[in-house]
């Protein structure tokens, strides 16, 4: 590795060598833990190497910093990361593609340090079970629900029902990391059902903890959309906006209530704006989905792309007014039909020594 | 509001998609076995029996009545649009609905005096609102009532894909067209053939060195020299409409023109000479003869003429009106006329064809039974009878 030159050392290679600093520090990407590289074989990364590792972290966190003008004593991982975004913008999809720059516990994966001491004896006294940090747990787990079946309290926690409305287990891989030892599907789904288990008893304060270490929160569902409430405009007719978008095309829509289904875009009729029948269904389905075709007028503006990107980004606007005028319940069957979805495919970028993002050259034999 | 089977459904005059909308008259009776009572007495709500569309009032609106399949042979040979003759043939009868603008047409018609100059009428819409169906309509009227009924079933056809051009003997710079017009003379003579006869010529034409027609015979025998040399064809349509202006004014019949198409008179012609330049449509024989007939300076009659985007050479598709489809020189040629335009349908004249549809079993999609079908037909085609038509046909 290269050595840290200091600050000013040579002033016109400074500022360079201090990116490829942090460069250094930079890695691809994280989707190799997935694999949980850790638990299997032996150590990859020495100690003494993540320390260093670590070193060289804070020190190119403080250079990055400086670079910035920001304080390097409060300099937190966010602000390291909208650091790195600035300095590196990537067009890239795939966030865990782009250039991140974070601490090294969280990059390299945890690996299990050496189980046993200089005389060969291990120091966990299941070691030779084959799975240690599984049937320590295990036994954790089955002592907690023994000492709870044997109490006689009748306080169920309802805490713990609550959070588990909203929460799951972790998963098998998430497990695994936490041990940083693999298991089998078997072992996986027993832990669980012992974990269901101890929730089914009445527990104390401790258990809780306890549970909570091995749930997660689900965070979409928790996530509730704000829905606007309807706006009325001087003849007291109901009216609510939405914005859609689709490829390049943009879209706002006003639907209004108490109307006879005429839909204006950009100030022309419909049949006219979007003479082929299929844009026409597209604007259809959301009020049909609902079954209030006749009953809204809506006039819409929309600009960018083609005819059907155009036609698209009119149905998700349209959608999006109508979540005012319906129930909760409808507005879910409307996210699972997949109105309130925003379509995530845009035109593939055409790649060098292709003819288009996909398609090859002629291929010749000679 | 259920009215007596007897009821006449008018059928909607469309541009170029027929609507074929059943009558009760004929099939109510007939068919009732396969029908149930509820059917049948929707049916009776749409169509109406009173096929004569002299006593087509209000009251018959929005419904459709039926034309006997002989009368649509004797009365329109040609003239129908394509789409609505398939439907024809399809139900097996020829009904039309009965549509505010045609009963305005109508209106005007009964109560004109043929003293003066003959009214122009301006049939204008959007495409595929049903302006040669309010024509036919009130073709059909006036055939009943016994006029002679001039009809030009689309005059762009003259105006384009011509392939013989022929230098007119005549006058020389204009181009005669003898295949369009054998074909119209054919149609006119299976049309009008009693008026034929009584119309007798006043004058004596020469057709060439060798052949004439001598002063005071019947029309008819013109007509079957233009059909017999088809060369001199462009020439004799001509002299008919010549014939027949003249003579219109004396009281003895009255003269109905009806053009479709009136536009194409005053447009561009996709034609060219053999020179590669470009035809101008007063260059044409037939042409320049429709627009003396389409000059009100006759009487005795009146001038029904339809504009259509449809057919038109080298306009927008978004024009409909007259000013941008006539330009300035058919505009003031045509000026003074009566506009009448022709919207969509509206709700009660789509709840007609709907039912006319469900009745005659063309919608066989179980979805287009129900109101939400209904109602997505209606969005969908924007109550414009030919999107309806053509929405409908899949199903």
């Amino acid at each position: 590795m290269a050595s840290e030159k200091p600050l000013g050392s040579c002033p016109a290679y400074s500022y360079h060598t201090l990116l490829w600093d942090t460069l250094r520090l930079i890695c691809t990407t994280t989707a190799v833990q997935r694999k949980n590289a850790g638990a299997s074989g032996p150590e990859k990364y020495t100690e003494a190497f993540i320390k260093k590792q670590i070193e060289e972290f804070n020190l190119g966190k403080r250079h990055l910093a400086n670079m910035m003008g920001e304080d390097p004593e409060t300099f937190t991982q966010e602000d390291i990361d909208r650091a790195i975004a600035y300095l590196f913008p990537s067009g890239l999809f795939d966030k865990q593609a782009r250039p991140l720059m974070k601490h090294p516990t969280e990059v390299f994966p945890e690996q299990r340090k050496i189980q046993w001491g200089e005389d060969g004896r291990p120091f966990h006294f299941l070691f030779y079970t084959g799975k240690q940090s599984y049937y320590s747990l295990m036994h954790v787990s089955i002592l907690s629900v023994i000492n709870n079946a044997s109490s006689q309290s009748n306080n169920i926690c309802d805490i713990l029902n609550r959070n588990l409305a909203g929460s799951r287990w972790l998963t098998k891989i998430e497990l695994e990391e936490m041990l940083v030892e693999k298991m089998s599907d078997d072992d996986y789904s027993r832990f669980i059902r012992l974990l269901e288990k101890l929730v089914a008893l009445p527990c104390a304060d401790l258990e809780e903890k306890y549970i909570q270490k091995f749930s997660k929160e689900v965070p979409a569902q928790l996530q509730k959309v704000l829905i606007e409430p309807l706006q009325y405009d001087e003849r007291g007719v109901a009216f609510s906006t939405g914005e859609g978008r689709r490829k390049t095309a943009s879209a706002t829509a006003v639907v209004y209530d108490n109307g006879t289904g005429k839909i204006t875009v950009n100030g022309i009729d419909i049949l006219h704006y979007f003479p082929v029948l299929q844009d026409r269904e597209q604007l259809l389905f959301p009020f049909q989905f609902l079954g209030r075709i006749g009953k809204h007028d809506m006039v819409c503006t929309v600009s960018g792309g083609g005819r059907s990107a155009q036609a698209g980004a009119i149905r998700l606007a349209s959608a999006k007014a109508l979540r005012s005028f319906v129930t909760e319940k409808e507005v879910e069957f409307m996210r699972q039909a997949g109105l309130l979805t925003v379509d995530p495919r845009v035109k593939e970028r055409k790649k060098p020594g292709q003819e288009g993002p996909r398609r090859k050259f002629t291929w010749k034999k000679r | 509001m259920l009215r007596s089977l007897q009821g006449l459904v008018c059928r909607s005059l469309k541009l170029d998609h027929g609507c074929a909308l059943h009558t009760a008259a004929r099939g109510g009776l007939s068919s009732v076995s396969s029908q149930d009572v509820p059917a049948e007495n929707l049916r009776a709500v749409f169509h109406t029996s009173e096929s004569d569309p002299a006593k087509h009032t209000e009251q018959h609106e929005g419904r459709l009545y039926n034309i006997p399949l002989e009368e649509v042979k004797a009365v329109f040979p040609h003239g129908l649009p394509y789409r609505f003759q398939q439907q024809i043939q399809t139900f097996n009868e020829a009904r039309v609905m009965v549509r505010k603008p045609a009963l305005e047409l109508l209106a005007y018609l009964k109560g004109s005096n043929f003293a003066h100059p003959a009214v122009r009428y301006v049939i204008y819409g959007e495409r595929g609102t049903g302006k040669t169906m309010t024509l036919c309509h009130v073709v059909h009227y006036c055939s009943r009532q016994g006029w002679l009924v001039l009809h030009i079933p689309d005059a762009h056809l003259w105006v384009k894909n011509c392939k013989e051009l022929l230098q007119s003997s005549y006058k020389k710079d204009r181009l005669d067209q003898p295949l369009q017009a054998s074909v119209w003379l054919k149609n006119f003579k299976s049309s009008n053939e009693r008026f034929l006869q009584e119309i007798k010529t006043q004058k004596k034409y020469m057709w060439g060195k060798q052949e004439s027609t001598e002063e005071g015979r019947p029309l008819g025998e013109v007509v079957e020299q233009g059909l017999a040399r088809v060369r001199s064809a462009s020439d004799a349509v001509g002299v008919v409409l010549r014939e027949i202006k003249q003579q219109s004014h004396r009281g003895s019949f009255r003269l109905l023109v009806a053009v479709d198409g009136v536009n194409a008179l005053w447009g561009r012609t996709s034609l060219r000479k053999e020179d590669k330049s470009p035809v101008s449509p007063e260059e044409l024989t037939l042409v320049h003869n429709l627009r003396k007939m389409v000059r009100n300076d006759w009487s005795g009659g009146a001038i029904v003429t339809t504009l259509s985007q449809t057919g038109s050479l080298f306009k927008p598709s978004s024009a409909y009106t007259p000013q941008e489809l006539l330009g300035k020189e058919g505009f003031d040629a045509l000026d003074p006329f009566v506009p009448i335009p022709v919207p969509n349908y509206s709700p009660g004249e789509f709840e007609s064809c709907y039912g006319y549809y469900l009745e005659r079993k063309w919608l066989q999609h179980e979805k287009a039974h129900t109101e939400d079908g209904k109602a997505e037909l209606r969005f969908l085609s924007g109550s414009n009878p030919r999107q309806l038509d053509r929405l409908a046909g899949p199903l």
